[in-house]
């Protein structure tokens, strides 16, 4: 079970070390010492392999990430598992902004809060945030789907495709193009399923619905804001 | 006897200035419709050029080399900085960045078959990587875009350098957009849309905000892809001083500036033509850039926008650039606004030279379209080899008026080479009015 620990070694060496395994590596646990706010930790896996980052990480940790479950003990600065495209990304604390961003697919969870720009432009993955979401969350979101139990900020799915965002707090304002939609058994069953995976229980009727209203779908004048 | 009266004189019919047709016809067009006018390609309105600049050939104080025998490189290499694998081009003529969406798969095609058969890269563009752009060419560039479609590490690695785009020269400040006609069922797929929508790519990167977090972004895109790939930087021309320094300074391998006649798959009209600065005007500013980081030659630029023959290549290099890009050209290459294709443009209601409407998917030479029976028009081998030969006239060209100044590299044009037939040029690129010392805006400053 390797362990690295970056106040000896550099970012660069733990990556390349990751992206050198074969997909069926028997070093399938790492672990990640004193990571300290640094940028990029554990970027482009592309393994089924399971990594636990002990302390806070800064911008990028994750990202793209394939496969593999990485957990995290601390914060995460801005970027966290961006373009993510498998795998699951666990996050004990508080993200900075731009969480999930561009996501293709996989499953973030963080257990604190988010900040701005959470799941801005997703485009498949699904991402659980157990506290609250700052402004400007899922915009231009385009698939997956979005879990908040807190409250979500301003202008919720700013031109919004056709990801959902389940909310079960107070929504402060929706974005351009983003409406209240009915909950219905699918998508009830979708967010029933995330939960569970995110260890979450509770009722998913307790949640609200948000999703495209398809009015900016095509240029029109009546639709410029 | 009577004589007829005189006929009173009259003045023909004058136009305004101001008011001319064409600008009449806007007003109408707006009036009718109620929204603005989209169209492709770059800024058509007349601007200061390379057409501006002349080359001193070689005489008494100045040797030239033999046209045909003598050596001139024309090699370039892109991204030794900070990458372990940087890219060698044998031609400093390069493929702008085009998406799959805006253009067919054929065309995509016949872009790499054309510039791999010259030695040159090609660009992807905002909507993925194709199998046939990969496939066909040799060296290929992997834009990194605000929206980022198709986005994925497997294509990162695959790609032989990464552009990271903040913005181009049609629109510094704006983000793509494809109209529904072009948002196939792969289209759609590879960008994560529904089928059939009016798609806006984003104008801002989602995931930083200012050059200190490119340095951050950057940064993991090397990790990601072990420090091996060149990565670029794509600006918009506005401001090339401080955009290509902060470039520099967030670690970028090779810096681009792209000037206001560089094209677009579709934009505002308004855009294209009122923001930015034209391509002339960017060159010095965007070297002087560098040459004040002590970063010239070693972070390489590479200028586009209304690139054409191989004297603006010599003169963009002359000015300091490394390489230069082509997009609308490359297009005109593949067959783009063929006067044999006439009947078809009229239909549209355009003529050929004139078709911009690049936006409509409606493209009779199977180009700018994602109509199946409109691609498969294009032959991509064909095509491929029309523009192998453009790039190769190119490169000839600018050898052939390098060799006439002395020089036994295309990059060994300078400044000195170069004088300017108007004032407006000879400020913009720094050169004297042809016949004088006079550098507007440089007091000081002599041959």
């Amino acid at each position: 079970m390797p362990v690295v620990d970056l106040a000896v070694s550099r970012v660069r060496e733990l990556n390349k070390a990751l992206h050198q395994l074969p997909r069926n590596t028997n070093e399938t646990h790492w672990t990640v010492q004193n990571p300290a706010g640094q940028h990029s930790i554990a970027v482009g896996i592309d393994a089924p392999i399971e990594v636990m980052i002990e302390g806070h990480v800064g911008y990028y940790c994750a990202g793209m990430n394939k496969d593999a479950q990485i957990t995290i003990s601390g914060n995460a600065g801005v970027g966290l598992a961006e373009n993510m495209m498998s795998g699951v990304v666990r996050l004990a604390g508080d993200a900075s902004q731009a969480a999930g961003a561009t996501g293709r697919g996989g499953l973030l969870i963080i257990e604190g809060n988010a900040s701005a720009r959470c799941g801005i432009s997703m485009k498949g993955i699904d991402i659980v945030v157990k506290g609250s979401i700052g402004p400007m969350s899922a915009f231009m979101a385009q698939t997956g789907n979005l879990v908040v139990l807190g409250d979500a900020g301003e202008a919720l799915g700013d031109s919004i495709y056709e990801a959902r965002l389940f909310v079960r707090g107070e929504v402060k304002s929706l974005g351009a193009d983003c409406e209240e939609k009915p909950l219905g058994s699918e998508e009830r069953a979708i967010l029933a399923g995330l939960l569970d995976r995110a260890g979450v229980d509770v009722p998913a009727d307790s949640f609200r619905l948000f999703g495209s209203a398809r009015r900016l779908y095509h240029f029109h004048v009546d639709n410029a804001y | 006897m009577s004589e007829s009266p005189p006929t009173t004189p009259r003045t023909p019919p004058r136009f305004s200035a101001t008011f001319d047709p064409y600008t009449i016809a806007q007003i109408q067009r707006a009036a009718a419709t109620g929204i603005y006018d989209i169209r492709g390609g770059g800024a058509k309105r007349a601007l200061p050029h390379f057409d501006d600049l002349l080359f001193l050939g070689a005489s008494m104080s100045r040797y030239p080399l033999e046209g045909y025998r003598e050596k001139c490189g024309t090699e370039v290499v892109l991204g030794a900085r900070f990458a372990s694998k940087p890219i060698t081009l044998r031609t400093p003529v390069t493929i702008a960045g085009m998406s799959f969406g805006a253009l067919s798969g054929p065309a995509k095609e016949a872009l790499g078959r054309g510039a791999s058969a010259v030695g040159t890269s090609t660009t992807t563009g905002d909507g993925g990587m194709t199998v046939e752009e990969r496939g066909h060419s040799k060296t290929l560039v992997y834009q990194y875009l605000p929206s980022r479609y198709g986005m994925n590490p497997d294509d990162l690695r695959k790609a032989d350098a990464i552009e990271v785009v903040v913005g181009q020269g049609a629109k510094p400040g704006g983000g793509g957009m494809l109209l529904g006609q072009k948002i196939s069922a792969r289209v759609a797929a590879m960008r994560d849309l529904p089928e059939g929508i009016d798609q806006r790519s984003a104008c801002r990167h989602p995931d930083w905000t200012g050059p200190d977090d490119l340095e951050i972004k950057i940064g993991e895109l090397r990790e990601i892809t072990d420090w091996e790939k060149p990565i670029y930087v794509k600006i918009g021309a506005s401001r090339p001083y401080y955009d290509t320094a902060l470039a520099a300074k967030a670690g970028a391998d090779v810096v681009v500036v792209d000037g206001m006649q560089g094209g677009t798959a579709a934009t505002q009209e308004v855009f294209i033509e009122n923001v930015g600065i034209p391509t002339l005007a960017c060159i010095r500013q965007a070297v002087q850039a560098l040459q004040d980081l002590g970063l010239h030659r070693k972070v390489q630029l590479i200028v586009s926008g209304g690139i054409r023959t191989g004297a603006d290549v010599a003169k963009a290099l002359a000015l300091g650039a490394d390489a230069v890009a082509i997009g609308t050209a490359a297009l005109i290459a593949l067959g783009d606004n063929n006067p044999a294709l006439e009947d078809e443009y009229r239909k549209l209601g355009t003529t050929a030279g004139a078709y911009d409407d690049w936006q409509d998917g409606r493209d009779p030479a199977g180009i700018t379209t994602q109509d199946p029976e409109l691609a498969s028009r294009l032959d991509p081998v064909k095509a491929g080899h029309r523009l192998a030969n453009y790039l190769s006239v190119l490169t000839l060209e600018a050898q052939t008026i390098a060799r006439a100044c002395g020089k036994s590299h295309v990059h060994n044009l300078e400044p000195e080479d170069l004088v300017a037939l108007t004032i407006e040029a000879a400020a913009m690129a720094r050169v004297p009015l042809a016949g004088t010392d006079w550098i507007p805006g440089h007091p000081g400053t002599s041959f």
